[in-house]
């Protein structure tokens, strides 16, 4: 579509170190962006007159490791415009061995809850965010479920039990 | 004399007839006025995006019934419909027109419980035992339709799992027939109800920029006055062929939400009625062997159905690499599904965007500064179902 060319190439004049490069699946654009961009970037999208995207409708992680056997996260990002009626799917990659990035917050309040699920099933940590807590799993929670690396079967060692039993939460 | 005040902390919930599931919440009072609210969910978290990741492309469907329970054949269609755009694929015209009636039946449905349960809390009684009288008939299409009564699993990929039965056609005309003066009833008893406007109007307000930028959808967005439905913006499903409005409200209050989804539900079945009257003929799931399941009749004289059922049931679907996002107008707003496949038989990741997660995000908002008993009001008009909150 042309209106997708449009939003890629006006990110690339506006910061043509932060897109890395974009694609086109099934009529969605995906912009892969580099991750020190990001509140930048989200930023300009929301308030651009030609991109308004306003509207965050989903955040969340993905673990690489399996699919490139890379040893990075994902934190894609799906945008909407109300006013213009189009989407776009932004992804950031970051490395699991550190896997921090800056919160959206500040441009899209939505993305509070989130990223708490981010981080409660990923560890993503974004830099800024003012609540990050678990937010699925219970307190003391061990690990993150939506990690490649942790199995589907399986129980929770006994720390979590001590937290019931002495009724601290 | 003075008297020493403090802010006092309460829990309410999990297991609260009005947070509507496992919901709790921290309350801190001062007095009965709200100073904060901390919602704390998870407590029905089964990891289904986990268990997706170990299923095949068909095994996943029935896990998405149990999200929004409320509404299982829209979260069936959500989740389809991405599968259909990861392979490139579309449902026979008359599947899809099934699908249209079935989810606004559904909508239909959530939203009568939703009536029925808001009007409880917040003290009228008769409502409850009309809504459950009508949702009893809907449950009972659905049992004709898809053999179940609440995890219904029929809307398939490539289409629905089976053609409409006999008897159905009368038993939803009648349905629709009667349903509209049932709707006129239910607006006799609140929409100019003294006590019910005193407990809705003005509470639990949200601007429509706030609103956006809370990522509300469905009524909860629209009771703000923005006038987005992803069944207009974005049709699906042959939903632009359909004739029907998208109401919206002015205050963003919980009065404008409960206009709202009464209309809506006057809008769905008008939406029903046509898709009934326009119904074409043709195939009800798509004939491709290799990804859609064969006909349930061919089964028992098709040698070729047998095996590619065997093979599509055992084997499961190995949908290209890549990734797509598909969103529908679930009852609750906008249900999305993220799935990224690295061309295997089991999805790589899925990503449920879940409408009741991101409307209950803005619960502190609303009610801070508000009266406990409003607390419950607001729960009540957000509509939120834990199942798939909390997934």
């Amino acid at each position: 579509m042309t209106e997708d060319i449009t939003v890629g190439k006006k990110l690339k004049a506006k910061y043509p170190e932060a897109v890395i490069n974009g694609k086109t699946f099934r009529g969605e654009l995906t912009i892969n962006i580099n991750k020190d961009y990001i509140q930048r970037v989200a930023e300009f999208l929301c308030e651009d007159k030609e991109t308004a995207f306003d509207y965050l409708s989903d955040l969340c992680g993905v673990d690489l490791s399996r699919l490139d056997g890379s040893s990075n996260f994902e934190v894609v990002y799906h945008l909407y415009s109300m006013e213009l009626n189009h989407r776009l799917r932004l992804k950031v990659k970051i490395p699991a061995s550190n896997p921090r990035i800056d919160t959206v917050i500040n441009v899209w309040k939505t993305a509070d809850w989130h990223e708490r699920e981010a981080y409660d099933m990923f560890g993503i940590i974004f830099n800024g965010h003012p609540n990050l807590q678990r937010i699925l799993t219970p307190e003391g929670f061990n690990g993150h479920p939506l990690r490649k690396d942790y199995p589907l079967k399986g129980r929770q060692p006994d720390s979590l039990r001590g937290v019931y039993r002495e009724g601290k939460q | 004399m003075t008297i020493a005040t403090q802010v006092m902390t309460i829990n309410m919930g999990p297991q609260h007839p009005s947070t509507h599931g496992v919901l709790r919440l921290l309350l801190e009072l001062d007095g009965e006025t709200v100073v904060k609210a901390t919602p704390d969910i998870g407590y029905l978290h089964r990891g289904i995006e986990k268990l997706a990741e170990h299923k095949t492309y068909h095994q996943f469907i029935p896990l998405t019934d149990r999200l929004d329970y409320l509404a299982p054949m829209s979260n069936n269609l959500g989740y389809a419909l991405a599968v259909e755009k990861l392979l490139d694929i579309e449902a026979p015209k008359r599947s899809q027109y099934i699908r249209v009636i079935m989810c606004e039946l559904t909508r239909i449905s959530s939203h009568l419980l939703w009536l029925a349960t808001h009007a409880l809390d917040i003290g009228a009684m008769t409502v409850f035992f009309y809504c459950f009288r009508e949702r009893e008939t809907i449950n009972d299409i659905f049992e004709m339709v898809a053999g179940a009564r609440m995890n219904l699993s029929y809307i398939r990929i490539g289409g629905v799992a089976r053609d409409l039965p006999d008897g159905f056609t009368e038993k939803t005309r009648d349905f629709i027939n009667t349903f509209m003066d049932r709707l006129k009833d239910y607006e006799t008893l609140l929409t100019k109800n003294k006590i019910w406007l005193m407990r809705t109007k003005g509470v639990g307000v949200i601007s429509a920029e706030d609103a956006i930028n809370y990522g509300l959808s469905g009524p909860c967005i629209r009771g703000s006055g923005v006038r987005w439905d992803v069944r207009k913006s974005e049709p699906y499903s042959s939903y632009d062929e359909m004739d029907f409005l998208v109401p919206v409200g002015e205050n963003g209050d919980v009065y404008d939400r409960y206009l709202v989804r009464l209309e809506e539900m006057r809008q769905s079945n008008e939406i029903v009625r046509q898709a009934m009257d326009n119904l074409p003929e043709g195939e009800y799931i798509a004939d491709i062997p290799d990804v859609a399941l064969p006909k349930k009749e061919n089964l028992k004289q098709s040698m070729e159905s047998l095996i590619h059922h065997f093979k599509v049931v055992t084997g499961g679907i190995c949908p290209p690499a890549g990734e797509v996002y598909a969103c529908v107008e679930a009852p609750k707003g906008e249900l999305g599904y993220y799935i990224v496949s690295d061309g295997s038989k089991n999805p790589y990741r899925i990503k449920i965007r879940p409408p009741s997660f991101v409307n209950l995000e803005v619960l502190e908002k609303m009610v801070v500064g508000s009266l406990l008993a409003d607390v419950v009001a607001v729960i009540g008009s957000l509509d939120i179902v834990l199942g798939e909150i909390d997934r």
